[in-house]
This record gives C-alpha cells, structure tokens and sequence, in this order.
C-alpha cells in the first residue's frame, strides 16, 4: 500500500500554512494537472455507464423512502400526536431536522461559493460534488415544513399573500429559503453549462439508446449556445462569480432568520441573541461534514481517486474541524453565560440541558461533535482520509443530535411555576418528547432522500466540473511553460480532442488507475479512505 | 437573558379602571400609557415614531383588529371606543383547587382531558404551603402569540379578546413558543365530536376544535354579549374567579357576587402574573397566603 506513504506526505502539506491561501501556484503546480481528456471521461463515465451496484442500492433507498411516506400517511390520519409531540413538547424532531438538513445544504456553499471567491484551486474537482449536495439536501430540507405543520394540507396558505403576516419570522423563513433554493439551482446549473456542451460531445459519440438520446437533448437544450469561446467564458466566469458572491449572504440570511423563529419569544433557551451566528456556524459545520462524506463516496464509488486525492479530504477537514471549533466556542458562550443569569428558567434550562435530563445528547454532541474532530485533526497519524471521513460522519450525527438539544429542552421547559419551595417547586414538570416510528421513519426516509438524489444527479450531469478543470490545467501548463502560453489556452476550448475514443486517452495521464472506464465493478488501487 | 430581568419601566403599564381618588385621564396627565401612546402614533404621528420594537411589529391583523380601539375619542379607561373591555379577577385565596373550572370548560368546549385551556397549577408559597392558581389565557394587551403567526390567524378584538381563527391556523405552533403563560394548547389529534352547534365554528365559538391547529381558552367569548359569564366562573363554586368589564367597571363570579372591578382590584392589592414581559395580561390574581407568582407587584 503506497498511500500509507502517500497520505503521509500529504499530512505534512498540510499543516503547510500556505495551504488555506489562494497560491494556485504554490499549492497545485506540484502534481501535475490530470490530461484532459482523462477528465473527461472520468466526469462523464458515471452518466456513461451504469454501476453494478446502481439500481440495488436506489432500491433500497426508495424502500426507505417508501416507509418514511408510509409513516406520513399514518401521521396525516391520524395527527401530529403520532409523531410523539404533546403541548409541552411542541417542537421536537421536524424542527431540529429542518434546521439540520437546510444545514448540511451550506457546505455547497462553503466549499464551492467561499473556495471559488478565494481563488483556491483544489476545490476544482469538489466544486460539483459540493454542488450537488446542496442542491439535494436543501429541498429535503424545506420538505420537513410538511410533517412540521400541523394542517399541511394549508400549506398554500404560506404563500397567499392576503393571509401574510410580514412581523411574522416564519414568513421571512419562508421567503429566505425560497431565495436561497433558487441561487442554490442557479449556482449548480451555471458551472454547468460548459460541462454540459463537452458532455454533449460526448452523448454524441457513444452508442445511441433512447435513454442517451434524451439526455442528449436536454444536454444540448441547457447548455444553450455555448461554444466555449473566450468571450462565453469570460462571461460566464463573471456570473459565476457574481452569484457565489450573493450566495454566502443568503446562505447567511436562512439560517439567522431560522434561528429567529426559536429566538422571537421569551422562552430561555430561545431567547438568546447569539442564536443566529450559533445557527449559521452549525451549519458550515455540518455542511462542510456532509461534502466531506459524499466527496469520499463518490471518490470510492465513481473512482475518482486520480482527481479527489487524500489531500482534498484533509484539507476539507481542516475548514470543517476550524468551523467546529468556532461552533464549541459559541456553544460554551451560550450556556457560560447563561447559566450566570439568576433566573429560574435560564438556570433550569441550562442545568436540565447539562446535567440534568437531557445531558446524554449534549455530552454525546460534545465528545461526537467538538472534541473528536480536534482530537483527530491534531495527531498526524490519524490525520488521514480515514480518520477525516470517520470524524466527519461522528460530526454529522453529533450535528443532528445537537440540534434535538437546542429544539427540545426549552420547548419541554416549564414555564409557569413558584419560585419558592426546597427544589423551587414547579407549577408545571418538564414535558418529554417520545420518538416515535413514525417521526423516526420519516426522519430515515429523509435522510435515505440524500443519497438517492445524488446517485440520480450523478448519473444524469458530469460529475466534476471538467471545463473549471480543464481550465486550471491549462493555466497550470502556462505557469510551468510560459512559453508555450498562447498554444495552452485553446486546450481547454470545447473542441479539443475531439477525436480521441473515449477509454483511450484514460491511461495517458499520470498512470493513476482510472482507466477501463467501461468497467466500473473492478476494484481499484489503493483501499482506504 | 430572559425577559425576567427587563427593568420594568413605571408608565408602560395600562392603567386600570379609576379606583383612584382622581380619575384617570390618561390623555392630560404624566400618566401616558403605552397603548395611549401608541394610539396617538397610529392616528397622527405615524407608526415610525414608535420607539417600541414590538410596538412597530405588531402584526396586521392585531393592527386592523384594534385600530378602533386606538381612536383617540375613546374611553378614558382603556383608550376604546368599544362597549366592553372583557378581564378577569382571579382571587387565589378561595381557591381549594377542585378543578371543576377546568372540567366544566373542557365539557363545554369538548376538550380532551390534557387540554386545560384553564390550568389549576399546584404551587409553593413562600412558607412552602400549597396553593392553587387557575390560569386562563391571559388576553394580553400586547399579546406575543400574536405578530408571530405566519397567516394572521391570530387576532386581537376591539373588545380586548386574543382570539384564534381555527380554520387559517396552519398547525406551525409558534404562537405556543411565543406564549408565556403556556396558555396555547395544540390539537394533535382529532378533536372529541362534539354534536350539531347552534352555531357555525368561529374563533368565539370554535367548537368543535380543528385538528392540527391550535386552540385556546376564549373567555367564553360567544356568551359574554348576551351576558353570561365564562363557563369557569359559572361552575366555581368557590367564586373564585370573577368576570369583568373594564368599561362598565363591574365584575361578577359564579356565586353572586358583584363588584366595583377598580374597587376590587386596588383594595386586594391585586396583581397580574409576569408583568416584566410587557404582555399587559386583562388577569389579575388577587394573593393572600403570601404567595409570590412572579407577579407585579403594584396595581396600576
Ligand atoms: S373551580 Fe374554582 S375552586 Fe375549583 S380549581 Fe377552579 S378556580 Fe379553583
Ligand atoms: S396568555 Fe398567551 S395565548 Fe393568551 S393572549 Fe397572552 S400570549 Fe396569547
């Protein structure tokens, strides 16, 4: 196994601190620039060629998604109490899940919109996985606003605007999701425009089934005009560029307006100004753990390995293990300070959340979610594409469980009681929330929603975003041989090996193992991450 | 940081009727209440100059709803041009904590047993004694279950009364969030049937209640105009609770007893529960076993 050897090296790149600096140069002149046309074909190999493994694992995952429809349909017959809710637990899981699935939506955002403003070149290959993911995760996430309602056949109602009430914070959810989800498809579909028109190239050439056809067509139909010349380029560039910009501050909005619609009462535990940065923060966090794992999935299943290397997953995890901090800080603020205030109802809750009745599901957050990551980041022997995966799956479900801990002991809290008495004698005990098979399969089908989706958007667009590739490639060929500048740039025009087969250019590259594209069930190299 | 620790600000409390030696007026003296204040924005100022967050956010249909309540030519009492200003007087020292109040509502509304839209709570006294507090919905003045509701289907009426149109409630349970007094009760699951209504539901009358939406004591709002008080204070047969009108200044309970309501109040020292959140309660708990209940602890 040489990648014991090679993640090694790369752990010690990273600790490199030029490795967070938009130095295309300094950081990715090293490798060589994988050959085009081997980007090519990798990126359209999963649309190409089906995975053994494609229709058993969509049907399972539909299965799942067949339950968590069957649980909503018992739930619709017979109320939201099947869901395990009571007055004094009024929210509980569909809120903690909408803000952990609108949340894990943010790591499109991060890794594609913040690393492409930056300049930062080895987000190249992540940049569509990222993407995706959002794109994916966030609908799912606004779907929870179904089993979240109580009547959501009225569902209309949110989005007739006589019954609006604009002081109303779920209102201004409502419209800054909404917003969000459409910058989210614009982001998605504006890299891909040019993928589109090569892919199309591509479609063109191979057999011709109805299937292939269709796609053909719809390739052709959104990628519009584009040819690939210099000026379509630099225009779409500047849009790009334009809506990554915009992206982060509605990002920013949704989940601060998120948070107002906990923090727009006087409930302690909600009622906490730091709520819109501690949402915001979680959801980097989250998100950054979520583009971490489907990075590593689709580096194994669609064999990426030539392109998403070990460095890629460490350097993600530096971000996502900087943002957890971030996040471990903001939460000691929370109850620091809270706990300090002399009130009954802030004290009880910050005691029960700790200590008392819900102190399972923080610590598991804390050990799970704020010290692992650290811990593994900190020593170079667990520093590897392993140990990132494995901290990044520990933080999505640490992410999840601590949203439960923010949504559910204040919405339990007793709120009218005696302060006197030995134990501060209660008007009222703590209510609990009870999962139930139904919100528990909901939730599952959900989350099975994720990976199915993006196995479909895999097999249907490019899978990295070969003309930001090829681009990056040529200006890497520029740097090394300035001479050769004016003959590099028309390598990345859409007309560019043209000719060549589609398998055949695959062993040109670097000889890393991507070849027999047609194959897709032989094992690959190396058998980490 | 919890409202609790707001400081309380001398004026921003509605005055009550005049049991004082002069009466109220509160247009002339230093004596401006916030809602008079407000009143006096809404009509001429413009709502910008309100200097109150919540004040600027109440929502549109609390707006449309009380906006007669403003009129600057209304009574001195509460700044109405309405006929009655419905509150309640709640005197904890009679009260042995039978609860019939809560089954007699409950039957008349068809409620499951969990849905104590008037909740007896058992509580602690500074002696450690203990004692019972009835708490119905308190009707605030500046009610937060309010401005939070996404499709105005909460309301506030010109006569005082925070009420809930079942049929445009879409179940998103922020109003229970926003409550204070835990006052909101959710219907997750189906109703109990209750038989052919004389009258159609409505937010006076919502019975029976809708599922997935949320519902709350109403003061028996559908009976008040024919002069019938509340379901609760019919049934207690200690007499305990009392219903009022700010505007004729009278107050009756269950067991014949009527009072001067200004009188009332200000002779018992009575007062509302969790005044520090700016809600304003129309409830006032009339103590006497040294109970402490988070209370304000002045009248008026
Ligand atoms: S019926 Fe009267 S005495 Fe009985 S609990 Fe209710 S208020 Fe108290
Ligand atoms: S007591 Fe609660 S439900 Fe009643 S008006 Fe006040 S905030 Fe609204």
């Amino acid at each position: 196994m040489s990648s014991h050897v090679e993640s090694l090296g790369s752990a010690q790149r990273a600790w490199d601190p030029r490795i967070l600096e938009p130095v295309e140069e300094l950081t990715d002149a090293e490798e060589p620039p994988p050959a085009i046309e081997m980007i090519r074909s990798a990126a359209m190999r999963p649309v190409l060629f089906r995975p053994k493994w494609f229709w058993p694992a969509v049907g399972v995952l539909s299965a799942l998604l067949a339950l968590g429809f069957a649980a909503w349909v018992v739930q619709l017959r017979t109320g939201l109490g099947s869901a395990g809710y009571s007055d004094q637990a009024f929210w509980a899981i569909y809120e903690a899940n909408l803000v952990t699935f609108i949340g894990v939506s943010y790591g499109g955002a991060v890794v594609s919109a913040i690393l492409r403003i930056t300049k930062t070149t080895w987000r190249a290959p992540l940049t569509r996985i990222a993407e995706a993911t959002a794109l994916v995760t966030l609908p799912i996430g606004m779907l929870f606003i179904i089993p979240h309602l109580g009547s959501s056949w009225k569902l209309w109602e949110l989005i007739w605007p006589p019954y609006w009430n604009l002081s109303s914070p779920i209102l201004w959810d409502f419209f800054a999701v909404s917003t969000y989800l459409l910058a989210t498809c614009v982001f998605f579909y504006l890299p891909l425009v040019a993928d589109l028109a090569i892919g199309a190239e591509r479609l063109a050439q191979g057999a011709s089934s109805p299937g292939r056809k269709l796609l053909y067509r719809a390739y052709r139909l959104l990628a519009g005009r584009y040819d690939g010349s210099l000026s379509q380029r630099r225009l779409l560039a500047g849009a790009i560029g334009l809506v990554a910009i915009m992206v982060i501050p509605m990002a920013v909005s949704v989940h601060s307006v998120l948070s107002f619609a906990f923090a727009s009462s006087s409930r302690p535990g909600y009622l906490e100004t730091i709520f819109p940065v501690y949402f915001v923060v979680a959801a980097l966090y989250s998100g950054v753990a979520l583009v971490v794992v489907v990075v590593a999935a689709a580096r194994r299943l669609f064999h990426l390995e030539a392109f998403i290397e070990r460095r890629h997953l460490v350097r993600l995890g530096f971000i996502m293990v900087a943002l957890g901090a971030a996040y471990l800080y903001l939460t000691f603020t929370e109850y620091l300070v809270d706990s300090y205030s002399n009130t009954t109802g802030n004290a009880a809750w910050v005691y029960q959340t700790i200590l008392g009745r819900y102190w399972m599901p923080f610590w598991f957050y804390f050990v799970a979610g704020g010290v692992v990551p650290i811990l593994v980041f900190m020593f170079r022997r667990t520093r590897t594409a392993t140990g990132v995966v494995t901290a990044a799956t520990l933080v999505l479900a640490a992410m999840w469980v601590k949203r439960l801990v923010i949504v559910i002991p204040p919405a339990t809290e007793p709120l009218v009681r005696s302060p006197f008495g030995p134990t501060g004698a209660l008007g009222l005990g703590w209510g609990t929330y009870h999962f139930t098979w139904v919100s528990i399969s909901i939730t599952v089908a959900m989350a099975a929603a994720i990976p199915l989706l993006l196995l479909i958007v895999f097999r249907l667009v490019p899978i990295l975003p070969v003309a930001e590739m090829e681009e990056l490639a040529a200006a890497a060929e520029r740097a090394a041989a300035p001479t050769a500048a004016a003959a590099a740039v028309p390598v990345a025009r859409l007309h560019a090996g043209n000719g060549a087969p589609v398998g055949a250019a695959d062993h040109a590259g670097n000889g890393a193992p991507v070849g027999a594209a047609d194959h897709a069930e032989v094992p690959r190299g190396d058998g980490d991450a | 940081m919890s409202a609790d620790e707001q400081e309380q600000d001398e004026t921003d409390r509605a005055p009550i009727p005049s049991a004082h030696q002069q009466p109220v007026t509160v247009t002339t003296g230093k004596h401006v209440s916030r809602r008079r204040f407000l009143g006096a924005a809404a009509s001429g100022v413009g709502l910008a100059a309100v200097g109150s967050v919540s004040g600027a956010l109440i929502s549109r249909s609390a707006r449309s709803q009380a906006a007669p309540a403003r009129k600057a030519t209304g009574s001195a009492v509460t700044g109405s041009s309405a006929t009655h200003q419905w509150a309640m007087v709640i005197d904890l020292r009679n009260c042995n904590g039978c609860k019939l109040c809560t089954t007699a509502c409950q039957r008349y509304h068809y409620l499951h047993q969990d849905q104590t839209w008037i909740h007896v709570f058992t509580m602690q006294s500074a002696s450690g004694e203990p004692y019972f507090m009835p708490r119905p919905c308190m009707m605030c003045e500046d009610p937060p279950c309010v401005p939070v509701c996404p499709v105005s289907a909460n309301f506030r009426t010109d006569e005082g009364l925070v009420l809930v149109t079942q049929q445009r409630c879409v179940g998103t349970r922020i109003c229970m969030n926003a409550c204070p007094y835990q006052a909101r009760y959710f219907n997750w699951s189906a109703p109990v049937p209750a038989p052919r209504q004389p009258f159609p539901q409505e937010p006076a009358w919502p019975v029976p209640q809708v599922e997935g939406t949320v519902g709350k004591c109403v003061s028996c709002a559908a009976m008040l105009p024919s002069g019938r008080i509340p379901e609760c204070a019919s049934y207690c047969p200690m007499g305990v609770i009392y219903m009022g009108d700010l505007e004729s200044d009278v107050a009756v309970n269950g067991i014949g007893n009527s009072v001067t309501l200004s009188k009332f109040l200000t002779e018992n020292t009575a007062v509302r529960f969790k005044t520090t959140f700016g809600t304003h309660p129309r409830v006032w708990y009339i103590t006497g076993h040294g109970q402490t209940l988070d209370m304000d602890k002045e009248v008026a």
